[in-house]
């Protein structure tokens, strides 16, 4: 055997089906035997319908062999996040809360990937309704950073990451509200992108915080990053914030020698561990030496993103996740009583710690007397880090920061704190808050665990990103690493 | 009807929703309608499904418009949706889409018209203005059987518009004329059906009351959900002479919601102003304000018809027709407009088409069974404009045109060809008539009514036309009879 087929690239796997050299159905069987030796070590997937994937796998290669492939991704496996829904599997938000459902619907995303041939395989593992950054949070089960597995794997979309670091999967979906497409691709050493907010439809997607959620792509290479981001956007009636893609936004294009990077002033003091720095900074030194254009910027509302991101996001929450009561779908307390007693059952059963500390967060800061003091002004605030970053992007094409400021921290060490938790999305929630692009892009290592950049663009450069991405990725070998399991 | 003391005024506000016509739910691409299997009418969207998303149904965005256009309202530029968070079952997502601060319509007039002191004479007019209507969702139903709960929700989501006038009804009959203008103007727009039986509208009514001459309003209690314009007006009487005879007894009005139970025709408490819900407004995220647009607005405009009293006016002053007949007339505007088409085709006697549309036409639909729409009526506006013109011409009687009405509208036949086949044409040879009428007169059994007529009394004159018409077997016009008949007599 030439190489294992868990260690090619999505590109590298499309070739060989296209060519015959590959069936899915091969693949498939490769990638859910390496799911079945190793996933119990990590936790990357909470569900992996096997029957399914080799139907669809079957169907794949019927269609190639009749000549009706339908394009790059045919026969190709994505991982699901378990809070996209897709038709006849779970959709759990790795919550005891939606435990029992089984999703009547595909979202959007997964029509897609349908429609472009992928195989839907398996559910990640995840924070639960997507509120974390180490997906401890997980109901059913903690995943661990196949790095060191002694280590979280980021969040809220950890499993996503872990599975790619792992070699479970080529490609994978995240989602991505404050940081959770980026932050845990960092931790894991992969490519993550949260998309312009709009780009891809929500439709399908289990809504947290309505105006910050962004499906996005995760890979081990900004090539495939791409080329699953590609596949995910179109245009959807059904979710009226999405606009679609415009023809410039999803592939590497232009020159990245020639972009303008800000770097933005004092970021890497904040609380930056020293190994991340040097990476980032090496990361900076490279663009320069490629001739790219840096200069520091300004963003002096910096320091608001994090307090605003909790104001709005849990008050969307605390509304989002209103309807799981029991009384149509999920768990249903055996409590007896009225119904709004069995619907309060049933919701203090359901939730998680974090889930209900969010939730009452939000729900206080939209009470009457209240919501002018948080609410009101968190919006105030948004719309002013929104008009900065847009004023600072008018100057340069993208902001260059480290992902986070630390590397995978250890299991529980940062649970009994949820506010030290908060700060690992300090560099990304920003771009959530101003609906921005932005990727995180492996540069380094400290010790085993990887180091990740994180680049911001404006509204729609997400082919800037990629360039940039792709110019690092070329001259480094980051690109497709795995976790030595 | 207990009368309101006259040293004291009330004061009453309506909130009326109205379920807007429309074929798909208000953010939902599932129809509705009355009277489906229970939770046939739901979709993914409809339960708040996991990842489901509202979107803003078109249809009943310009349903909305359209009624903001028909009383006369503000259109702005813009709407937006917020959402009202509580948790009931019958609430699928356990928050309510609706419109806060950006609603679709924003002030107007409804004109309403009172009782008048009889049939015959129309009552004082009023003008009641809208401070806004908001578009939202409805809820599902919720029963209790068996020790357990069923939840229907077929109902939610279908589109709602909720109309809130200002304080401007003074008493139950104000109230009750309101909602039967509105009513009149939603149906008459096509905006909703306003079915009362099948809950397509509700009304929260607020009352207060206050000693005539005061500047400022009393206390005010809402009595909610209010599914009749009868239980409307019973609540406002109720709820009035309670709080006047509290204040009365010295006693103060609690601010409070109340409920209504109609078989026992009685007020009772919901909640009190202490447990009102707090319930945490934001904007939706998922729904981006809507841009209505001026061309959309415009297109909007042609659609609206003649205003209710506007062509109650007109009818009564430019057609000349009495007040009993445009009131009937301009109730339903499909019954209006078939009178119109009919007095396109013969300008000349608008009463006298009025006079047969309102009594004879709209008797027999509705006594014929089961009863006839006025879409299937089997005698079309042209033909019975014929026959009034048959009538106006003299060609037969008025007696005559109702026995051919009646044909008409059995054999759906024209005016002219059912007098031709019967053989009715009115016999206006004057010398064959001359001649009859002079052997009537010459008849001594007439002598003393001639001798009557001739010593002045007009009214004997009668008593020598019944011979006559029945020689002639009713066939000779009238008025000539009348006309030779004086002539004869001197």
């Amino acid at each position: 055997m030439a190489d294992a087929l868990h260690e090619l690239s999505a590109a590298e796997l499309g070739r060989r089906l296209a060519s015959g050299a590959l069936a899915s159905r091969a693949l498939c069987e490769a990638l859910i035997a390496r799911h079945q030796a190793i996933n119990d070590k990590f936790g990357a997937f909470t569900h992996l319908d096997e029957a399914d994937v080799l139907a669809q796998a079957d169907a794949s290669d019927a269609r190639r062999k009749a000549g009706q492939g339908r394009g790059p991704l045919e026969g190709i496996p994505v991982g699901i996040k378990d809070n996209v829904a897709v038709k006849g599997q779970p959709l759990t938000c790795s919550s005891k809360m939606l435990a029992p459902l089984v999703s009547p619907y595909d979202s959007h995303v997964a029509e897609r990937l349908r429609a472009a041939g992928a195989i839907l395989f398996g559910r990640l593992n995840m924070d639960e309704f997507a509120m974390g950054s180490s997906t401890e949070n997980s109901a059913f089960r903690k995943a661990f950073n196949p790095w060191d597995l002694e280590r979280i794997p980021g969040g809220s979309s950890g499993g996503s990451a872990a599975a790619l670091a792992a070699g479970l999967v080529p490609l994978a979906l995240g989602s991505d509200t404050g940081g959770s497409i980026r932050q845990p691709a960092s931790h894991c050493g992969v490519v993550g992108l949260k998309p312009t907010y709009g780009l891809i439809s929500r439709f399908g997607l289990v809504a947290f915080a309505s105006s910050l959620d962004q499906i996005g792509p995760m890979a081990r290479s900004v090539e495939d990053c791409a080329l699953l981001l590609d596949a995910l956007a179109s245009a959807d009636a059904r979710d009226m914030t999405c606009f679609g893609p415009s023809d410039r936004a999803l592939t590497p294009a232009g020159d990245a020698r020639k972009l303008r990077i800000g770097v933005p002033k004092g970021f890497l003091g904040k609380g930056v561990a020293p190994e991340v720095a040097t990476a980032v900074n090496a990361a900076v030194e490279f663009y320069r030496s490629q001739g790219c254009a840096v200069s520091e910027v300004e963003l002096p509302s910096a320091d608001l993103a994090v307090p605003t991101y909790y104001v709005v996001a849990t008050a969307e929450a605390s509304s989002n996740l209103g309807r799981y009561d029991g009384v149509r779908y999920g768990h249903r307390s055996a409590v007896s009583g009225t119904p709004v007693e069995m619907m309060t059952a049933s919701r203090s059963e359901g939730f998680g710690p974090e889930v209900k500390r969010r939730i009452l967060l939000g729900t206080f800061v939209l009470s009457a007397g209240y919501a002018d003091a948080y609410y009101v002004r968190a919006l105030r605030a948004r719309a002013k880090i929104r008009a900065e970053y847009l004023a600072a992007l008018a100057g340069v094409d993208v902001l260059l920061t480290p992902t986070v400021p630390t590397p995978a921290f250890k299991v529980g060490e940062k649970a009994a704190d949820p506010l030290q938790l908060y700060l690992e999305d300090v560099f990304t929630i920003p771009a959530n808050l101003a609906g921005l692009p932005a990727i995180s892009v492996p540069c380094g290592k400290s010790g085993r665990l990887p180091v990740g950049f994180h680049l911001v663009g404006a509204p729609l450069s997400e082919s800037k990103l990629l360039a940039a991405g792709r110019l690092f990725e070329d001259a480094h070998g980051y690109a497709h690493q795995q976790a030595p399991l | 009807m207990s009368q309101v003391p006259s040293d004291w005024e009330v004061v009453i506000g309506l909130e009326v929703h109205v379920q807007l016509r429309t074929r798909a739910k208000v953010f939902a691409s599932s129809p509705w309608g009355f009277g489906q299997e229970p939770n046939a009418q739901v979709d993914p969207v409809v339960l708040g499904l996991p990842g489901t998303l509202p979107v803003v149904n078109r249809e009943a965005v310009e349903k909305a418009v359209l009624f903001g256009l028909v009383v006369g309202a503000e259109i702005p530029e813009r709407c937006a949706w917020d959402r009202k968070n509580y948790f009931y079952p019958d609430n699928p997502k356990n928050y309510q889409l609706t419109q806060k601060d950006f609603p679709v319509v924003v002030g107007g007039r409804v004109e309403i018209e009172l009782p008048g002191p009889s049939r015959n004479v129309m009552g004082e007019h009023k003008s009641v203005r809208i401070h806004h209507a908001h578009l939202e969702e409805d809820v599902g139903k919720l029963s209790h059987a068996g020790g357990g709960s069923l939840i229907d929700y077929n109902r939610a989501g279908v589109p709602l518009l909720e109309i809130v006038t200002e304080p401007d009804l003074r008493s139950a009959a104000e109230a009750e004329a309101f909602l039967r203008s509105l009513v009149a103007m939603l149906t008459q727009a096509g905006v909703a059906d306003c079915d009362m039986e099948k809950g397509q509208l509700r009304c929260d009514c607020n009352v207060s009351v206050r000693r005539r001459g005061d500047a400022q309003l009393g206390t005010r209690t809402e009595t909610k959900n209010l599914n009749s314009i009868s239980s409307v007006r019973d609540t406002v009487i109720y709820e009035a002479a309670r709080q006047i005879r509290e204040l009365g007894a010295g006693r103060s009005i609690a601010q409070e919601t109340r409920g209504w139970n109609a078989e026992l025709a009685r007020g009772y408490v919901l909640r009190d102003k202490e447990d009102a819900h707090d319930y945490r407004y934001f904007p939706d995220p998922d729904i981006p304000a809507l841009k209505i647009s001026r061309e959309t607005v415009a297109r909007l405009a042609k659609q609206v018809p003649e205003n209710l009293y506007d062509r109650q006016r007109r009818y009564v002053e430019k057609l000349g027709l009495p007040y009993t007949a445009a009131s009937v007339l301009v109730a339903d505007r499909v019954l209006a407009e078939w009178f119109e088409a009919a007095v396109a085709a013969h300008p000349a006697n608008p009463s006298g088409v009025a006079n047969l549309v309102a009594n004879d036409l709209l008797r027999d639909l509705t006594a014929a069974v089961p009863p006839i729409p006025l879409s299937a009526c089997p005698i079309r506006p042209a033909s019975l404009a014929g026959l009034v013109k048959l009538t106006d011409e003299g060609v037969i009687s008025k007696q005559q045109a109702k026995e051919v009405f009646t044909e008409m509208f059995n054999t759906g036949q024209e005016a002219a060809a059912i007098v031709d086949a019967k053989g009715l044409r009115q016999n206006s040879d004057t010398g064959e008539l001359e001649k009859i009428i002079r052997e009537v007169v010459a008849d001594p059994s007439v002598a003393k009514s001639i001798a009557e007529y001739r010593a002045g009394n007009e009214k004997a004159i009668n008593a020598l036309k019944g011979p006559i018409m029945k020689r002639t077997q009713g066939k000779a016009n009238p008025g000539l009879v009348d006309q030779l008949l004086r002539r004869i007599l001197g």
